[in-house]
């Protein structure tokens, strides 16, 4: 069995775990190519229909290809689509132009999930995060429990082997379920390429510039590329040395930025 | 709180009508035998603490060139900030404890290419309270590289990780001696180590594949030769090792079919069942039984959501979702099998386990035995060894427990039948994790199992399912002051089954022992009164007085049996059936000679059988199968029936009464035997 195929079965493994373990799942869904990856990955665990809503965290700074994207897939895949603003940090003046990055994606993303997780009662949420993203989140499990107050303790994980993973959790708890943990930035390409998912057009290059990452545009750099295929964008990620974070501002804001933004609730 | 940052000029708006990128030139989706991208294997790093697994990893990335720009130059950085030597590690360790403290808590997994070839380094943690991490790290592997300080040689975590690599399975091992330039590069310290750790990991069943002498902080024998220090050195490097080993793996045959359910969907018209094929293959067509309940049913389709063609054949390792001909009851948690190689359906366990929580595991506490998709109640009832992870050799005493990382051969037994196979038959079914509360514990391999025979003719379309009581068997035994048990009386007719089961039952009745006597002809009146004498009726006869007894013995009962059960197949059958239930089960063979039956023909059944009134009457003009390894035999020819009694009495009792602790730790009355 090729690589590519054993993370598919592992990530539809994963899906059909948390869907029989969990009573009330929700997935956040940023329209980016893991994104998208995940629906695919959704609809194939359950043979084409995904039992669960989809949550868009919408900080406001969204590119419009995204909004536009958001929109499209709705009807597309069929799915139900729950949008997210946290509009008490807006109203208090929170935003790029006045605060720093960390706070205003603490703010706008992490703080605008953690209410919700109240409104809604989730116990679990279905992300899309992948270990060679960021070093703490190398150190992820794919059943992640978080506290009441949506804080990782990463300093005393619980084990996780042979597909058994964490399924309990008490009143106010969830789990974060991470489908796509092994998945590389290529190996999201490949399978992009292999099963041919639609993406935003945004991740081919326009005028020799090209988004690698997509995030809030204040603080998201596109990157010098003529690439205009799949093919090409997988042929660049062979050679390339830069990592694929590099143009999210909020991660190097600091030093350990990921690690203080993910201890409180940042996926 | 800071200011804001530099906005750029915001993004132009999208005109209506909008469409994403679409690719209908696909690769070929799911069916597609082999993917474009490059092998890739798994490979833990463990080793004792400071043994340097972070700086080997650390050297391995930069070596091969796979380091992203600017992170070696980071972590330089770093280490000069907190006023330490660069060490490969803080490449590695991203937690701020980990960098601050120098050790690493929980596994990284990080990528590396190399001359085609893919590789995931898993970094485990070598401090012994963050064994949990390790067994998360190694459990995922494929291989394993087992890192010795040429100084310290073999310490504590050195010889645990190897124990625990054995356990979770991972059997590729190359060891690697590290810091040679400690040592003086000496080949005499190396060969002294290499002896060492072959011994210990032969003695688990290890043969390690290469024995490596390598200093990671000098990059000597990773990816570069050291003809300098190490010129005596003729084996490969570290990294030839690993592409070596991912050249020669080979694809392991599949297995019997073993498609565990995760759940049952029911979103539209169909129903879909969905699993993970664990083993084995699955096609359209094949006819699969459904363990426990061992209702079988065709698979009619395999779903093939976003695949262009119709899938008709799946295999090991995939997940897939099938609808079925029959509308059998299905849920999840049932394994699914072909008929010819079914699992093992019991309530006792053999295995191996390890265990990771603070608080042990002590016998007869509820533990959560979750295997696959099932998830049953069990209990620990037997500690056979704990395994002494310096010499491997077993404890000597007798212990209550299993505490925090110990290994040990224990019994477990479930509350409703748990549906597995041996670890070496099927890895994938042979191995449970145990959960106490909402944390994984621990788990193990299981290492033996009473495969049966055959197959029980499977029943479909009903809605069976198993029903759990809230008393368990160790509540009644401790109720009773003894265990159920079936004591099986085999032998001719008039060989004394009944006078010697009449007996036995008063004698134990006196003792305070729960007892009752089920008699064939007795049977016959009633369950049994629609079967004759044919060979499939007398197999009919055996199985339900067979399950009978199980009922009776499983509420406590000592159940004496007395049927002439003249086929062993038959009476393995019942015993197969008891010992999967945990229920003990012992045969005695009455024996006496056939001119002594007849003689006493107590009925008057061989007279009649001889002028030709009854047909079939076993020892006349049917056989009678003698018992190959019975439990017991009583002559009853040669000995008085007292004698008989009393032997079996003292065999009954030794199979049946609690011990001492049991008697303390199961609270209840009784006792008084």
């Amino acid at each position: 069995m090729s690589y590519l195929q054993h993370l598919e079965d592992q990530s539809i493994y994963i899906f059909r775990e948390a869907f029989a373990n969990f009573k009330n799942i929700a997935m956040p869904w940023s329209m980016g190519k893991d994104s998208n990856t995940l629906i695919w990955l959704a609809k194939k665990a359950f043979a084409g229909k995904i039992p669960f809503p989809l949550v868009h965290i919408d900080t406001t700074y969204e590119f419009p290809e995204m909004l536009a994207f958001r929109e499209w897939a709705r009807k597309h895949y069929e799915i139900d689509l729950i949008v997210i603003i946290n509009e008490e940090a807006r109203k208090r003046g929170v935003g790029y132009e006045t605060h720093d990055p960390v706070t205003v994606t603490h703010e706008l993303k992490s703080a605008a999930l953690q209410q919700s997780l109240g409104k809604y009662k989730w116990d679990a949420l279905v992300t899309g995060i992948r270990r060679d993203e960021d070093s703490t989140r190398a150190k992820e499990r794919y059943f992640s429990p978080r506290t009441a107050d949506n804080e990782w303790e990463y300093r005393d994980q619980p084990p996780e082997f042979w597909g058994q993973f964490t399924t309990a959790v008490k009143p106010g708890e969830h789990v974060r379920v991470q489908p796509l943990l092994d998945w590389t930035e290529l190996d999201v390409w490949e399978y992009v390429r292999r099963e041919g998912i639609p993406i935003p057009k945004m991740y081919f290059a326009q005028n020799g510039r090209r988004y690698r990452s997509l995030g809030c545009w204040p603080i998201t750099k596109s990157i010098e590329s003529s690439v205009e295929t799949l093919e090409g964008i997988v042929a660049e990620l062979k050679t390339t040395k830069t990592s694929e974070r590099a143009g999210r501002a909020q991660d190097h804001h600091e030093r350990n930025a990921m690690q203080k933004l993910r201890a409180k609730g940042f996926l | 709180m800071s200011g804001g940052i530099q906005i750029p000029p915001a993004p132009h708006p999208v005109p209506a009508g909008y469409e994403p990128a679409f690719f209908p030139e696909r690769q070929g989706g799911a069916g597609a035998a082999g993917g474009p991208e490059e092998p890739r294997t798994r490979i833990v790093v463990v080793g004792h603490v400071d043994h340097g697994k972070s700086t080997l990893i650390g050297r391995l990335l930069a070596d091969t060139g796979s380091l992203p720009e600017g992170k070696l130059e980071a972590a330089e950085k770093a280490s000069r900030e907190e006023g330490m030597p660069f060490e490969y590690a803080f490449l590695l360790d991203a937690l701020l404890e980990e960098q601050a403290q120098n050790i690493t808590i929980d596994t990284t997994r990080i990528g590396f290419r190399h001359e085609g070839q893919s590789f995931e380094i898993i970094d485990a943690p070598g401090h012994r309270e963050f064994i949990k991490n390790m067994v998360t790290g190694a459990a995922a592997a494929e291989e394993a590289i087992l890192l010795i300080d040429a100084k310290e040689g073999c310490r504590e975590q050195t010889r645990r990780h190897g124990l625990l690599l054995s356990l979770l399975g991972v059997s590729q091992v190359i060891v690697a001696v590290n810091k040679m330039d400690l040592v003086d590069w000496e080949e005499a310290r190396y060969r002294q180590l290499e002896r060492e750790i072959r011994e210990y990991l032969g003695g688990l069943k290890i043969s390690p594949r290469e024995v490596i002498p390598i200093s990671a902080r000098e990059g000597a024998t990773v990816m570069r030769r050291d003809s300098k220090n190490l010129g005596w050195w003729k084996g490969p490097t570290l990294l030839e090792a690993l592409m070596i080993g991912r050249a020669k793996k080979t694809a392991d045959s599949e297995g019997p079919l073993r498609f565990s359910v995760q759940d049952v969907y029911r979103f539209d018209e169909r129903r879909v069942v969905a699993g993970k094929l664990e083993s084995g293959r699955i096609r359209v067509g094949d006819p699969v039984v459904f363990f426990p309940d061992r209702k079988t049913s065709r698979v009619k389709t395999i779903e093939a959501w976003g695949e262009e063609k119709a899938i008709l054949e799946v295999g090991e390792g995939r997940c897939v979702a099938v609808t079925l001909e029959e509308q059998i009851f299905v849920e999840r948690g049932h394994v699914g099998s072909l008929p010819e190689h079914p699992p093992v359906e019991s309530r006792e366990v053999r295995a191996r386990i390890f265990w990771l929580d603070s608080e042990p595991l002590r016998l007869q506490s509820p533990v959560q035995l979750r295997l696959g998709t099932q998830s049953v109640e069990a209990r620990l009832v037997a500690i056979d060894r704990v395994v002494d992870a310096e010499k491997l050799e077993a404890a000597s005493e007798a212990r209550e427990e299993v505490g925090r990382f110990e290994v040990a051969e224990v019994r477990l037994r479930c509350r409703r039948p748990l549906v597995y196979d041996a670890h070496d038959v099927v890895a994938a079914t042979g191995r449970f994790a145990l959960q106490r509360g909402p944390r994984i514990g621990g788990g193990g391999i299981i290492t033996s199992a009473e495969y049966p025979a055959s197959l029980a003719r499977a029943v479909t379309g009903e809605h069976l399912t198993w029903t759990e009581g809230r008393v368990s068997q160790e509540a009644r035994a401790g109720h009773f002051g003894h265990e159920g048990a079936i004591i099986w009386l085999t032998g001719l007719s008039g060989s004394g089954k009944s006078t010697i089961a009449v007996a036995l039952e008063s004698l134990l009745f006196r003792r305070g022992i729960g007892c009752t006597i089920l008699d064939g002809d007795n049977l016959r009146h009633g369950l049994c009164a629609d079967l004759g004498f044919s060979l499939e009726d007398r197999a009919e006869n055996i199985r339900r007085a067979g399950e009978v007894a199980k009922v009776m013995a499983e509420s406590g009962l000592v159940v004496i049996s007395s049927l002439i059960s003249p086929f062993r197949k038959d009476r393995e059958a019942v015993r197969n059936s008891c010992h999967a239930a945990g229920l003990s089960f012992s045969e005695v063979y009455i024996d006496a000679p056939m001119e002594a039956c007849e003689k006493r023909d107590p009925r008057g059944l061989y007279r009649k059988a001889r002028n030709g009134e009854i047909r079939g009457f076993t020892g006349i003009d049917s056989p009678y199968e003698t018992p190959e390894h019975p439990d017991m035999i009583l002559h009853t020819a040669k000995e008085s029936v007292e004698d008989s009694v009393g032997r079996l009495l003292h065999h009954v009792l030794a199979l049946v009464q609690l011990k001492e602790e049991d008697r303390e730790s199961a609270g209840g009355p009784g006792g008084q035997i």
